[in-house]
């Protein structure tokens, strides 16, 4: 057998079919659903008379629409009957829901790992780009549109062509203040908003060896945001410490047997990438994005760009910049603590550590949203609640709430915000808002100081 | 799935690189349970800023789309290809598309066609300097034309695309009845799983 990269080996361990000239036909192991990409594809099935085939490798959430205050009452009407669609699908075809109210309910790329659903050697999919997350666990995990969910549960498999794979290796201790997510926006900011276009990205090297799963969590979150529609990282000692003892994690000598599966699934010595990108961790810092997508990002101790080409000149404008200003005198309205990218709790963690004994800056709003109504609950067990209460901060329930605004958590027009989530878009978090991605502790110092702020002069 | 043979009309110009889903169609219309409907949602926030490239008379009806590159970068939405479909879109060029978006459009029949950035440059700048001007897609061939103008002879280039998603399209097949044909590899596959693996209920 010649040395292959993970990627191929999970990839060959799927193959139902292999047609020459057609895309593999692979099998899904855990197919995730949402109340947004997923009610046209029942619709459709119902139409042709279809049943979802397997209902027990298919969970479903509430996350995208639901309101983190008030409960369903909430939610508009049009979201409520999407979330009743949802419903009444999972009902009819027997499929797992834990929707508002559920002590399980939480953005689907929180819940997966934390039930111990998410395991390495899987092959994921979910109607949500962020599916990528998954990957920090070594599966092979994307996002899918709705056709394909609609493919997966007639049949739960799907025809892909096979990606190429780039090897990111980040190596070296990461400096003071700087975090999971700079490692990501760092990655964005050299190889580019489309550079892992047509692979899969596989993350190496031994700072991401270093970081938590949580952090592995954020850096293979953020794959999409460089082009590739899947991101993944070995499994190690670290991911089976997580998964033991979880809901779905296997037990007893089933669990030796999944150990000794899941150690051989590591990238051979020898195997070959598509293409290979080196990033020094001494040279990472903590990073800020001043323009519209998530490759347009600076040190925090640096400047608004003054940039040449029509694309970057334009984010400009939206922002409202001017070329040369520092990045720590642009003030906010907004902060956002949430997201599948920065809501477990240690994000949450960490930025209770920056807010404690502060006050919000009275010219900001600052909410936290955790990730799910068990990061949620465990968070009060340990008192983060109460510090980022005290402090003035929002303390909301779980939801994907104000990383793409969908429930009633938006940006108004012309208000700016340290966000921790994935995507600065234009209008991403309200028709007319800016967005600046940032890290926990970043957005959380931002929130006391009312201005971005370098979290490692902050205190 | 309507098939995609070939499609002619208005060639209408997006000179800008990495339009997101966000833009094509923001989130407040992903709420709706249909399939349909989601053309007069196409661009909404562009739009309504007032004098959009594409609300100009001579760009009504457009039926082919020429951006820039990575276009559809961002989230899985196949509302986006869906909208652009609704407001009468048959096919898209541009250098580049985002990886979910493309899988998207074959799958809902919505033809991205990718070609070198420098033709694509001349298609934006032939579409803005003559307004109106029509281009033939055709997926049979497999060639981009635009129709003789003036003195001047035709023109047209070449693209490629995959052969198994170019003949679902043309015959507007069905992939999901294509894959229960499979039903009894699917069931040997499903024998051999190993029993540990997870199950969510």
């Amino acid at each position: 057998m010649p040395a292959r990269t993970m990627a191929a080996k999970i990839w060959e361990d799927h193959v139902v079919v292999a047609h020459p000239g057609e895309p593999d036909l692979l099998y899904v192991d855990l197919h995730l659903v949402h109340e947004v990409t997923s009610p046209q594809a029942f619709e459709s099935l119902r139409l042709n008379n279809r049943r979802v085939r397997r209902p027990d490798l298919t969970l479903a959430t509430m996350d995208h629409d639901v309101p983190t205050l008030g409960g369903r009452a909430a939610a508009d009407e049009i979201a409520e009957r999407q979330m009743a669609a949802l419903e009444e699908n999972c009902r009819r075809e027997g499929i797992p829901l834990f929707g508002m109210g559920s002590s399980r309910q939480g953005i689907v790329h929180v819940i997966g790992p934390e039930l111990g659903l998410t395991q390495p050697g899987l092959l994921i999919v979910c109607g949500d780009s962020h599916t990528s997350t998954h990957g920090a666990f070594g599966a092979l995990a994307f996002g899918i549109g709705t056709s394909e969910v609609e493919h997966v549960l007639a049949t739960q498999c799907l025809r892909q062509r096979r990606p190429k794979v780039m090897a990111v290796t980040v190596e070296g201790e990461l400096p003071v203040g700087v975090t999971a997510k700079d490692v990501a926006l760092g990655i964005i900011g050299r190889i580019g908003v489309d550079g892992g276009r047509g692979h899969v990205i596989e993350y190496r090297g031994s700072t991401i060896r270093g970081l938590s799963m949580e952090g592995r969590m954020t850096v293979c979150n953020m794959t999409i945001e460089g082009g590739a529609r899947a991101g993944m990282i070995a499994p190690d000692e670290k991911t089976f410490k997580y998964l033991k003892g979880r809901e779905h994690a296997p037990r007893g000598e089933q669990w030796d047997e999944a150990i000794s599966r899941w150690s051989a699934l590591a990238t051979d010595a020898d195997a070959l990438f598509d293409r290979e990108v080196s990033i020094d961790a001494a040279r990472l810092e903590p990073y800020v994005t001043w323009g519209t997508n998530p490759g347009q990002s600076v040190p925090v101790t640096g400047r608004v760009p003054d940039p040449t080409s029509e694309t970057d000149q334009r984010a400009l404008r939206y922002m409202a910049l001017e070329p040369g200003t520092a990045i720590e005198s642009i003030p906010i309205d907004r902060v956002f603590i949430g997201s599948c990218t920065n809501a477990r709790l240690e994000d949450l963690r960490i930025a209770a550590t920056v807010v404690r004994g502060h006050t919000v800056h009275p010219k900001v709003r600052a909410m936290v949203v955790p990730g799910s109504a068990s990061v949620k609950r465990q968070a009060e067990v340990e008192g983060l609640d109460a510090v980022f209460r005290e402090a003035g901060f929002e303390w909301r329930d779980a939801g994907c709430s104000m990383c793409l605004g969908m429930n009633p958590d938006i940006l108004g027009p012309g208000e700016r915000c340290a966000s921790t989530s994935n995507r600065n878009f234009e209008g991403r978090q309200g028709s007319g808002g800016r967005t600046h991605l940032v890290s926990p502790p970043m957005a959380a110092a931002a929130a006391i100081a009312g201005h971005l702020v370098d979290v490692r002069e902050f205190n | 799935m309507e098939p995609f043979i070939r499609v002619s009309g208005v060639l209408a110009p997006l000179d800008r690189a990495n339009v997101d889903t966000d833009q094509i169609i923001p989130k407040q219309f992903l709420k709706r349970i249909e399939r349909s409907g989601y053309g007069p949602f196409l661009f909404y926030d562009w739009r309504r800023q007032g004098d959009f490239i594409l609300d100009r008379a001579e760009y009504r009806g457009a039926a082919v789309l020429v951006t820039g590159a990575n276009f559809g970068c961002g989230s899985s939405r196949e509302h986006a290809p869906w909208s652009l479909l609704d407001a009468g879109f048959r096919a898209v060029i541009a250098p580049s598309f985002a990886d979910i978006f493309k899988s998207n459009s074959l799958r809902c029949g919505l033809l991205p066609v990718e070609l070198p950035e420098s033709v694509v440059r001349q298609l934006i700048d032939l579409a803005m300097e003559e307004p109106g001007m029509e281009a033939t897609v055709d997926l049979e061939t497999q060639v981009v034309s635009l129709p003789p103008r003036g003195e001047g002879s035709g023109w047209g280039v070449n693209f490629s695309i995959d052969p198994f998603f170019r003949d679902c399209l043309l015959s507007g097949l069905d992939e999901i009845a294509l894959t229960l044909r499979e039903e009894a590899q699917i069931a040997r596959f499903e024998a051999t799983r190993p029993a540990w693996l997870p199950a969510a209920v």
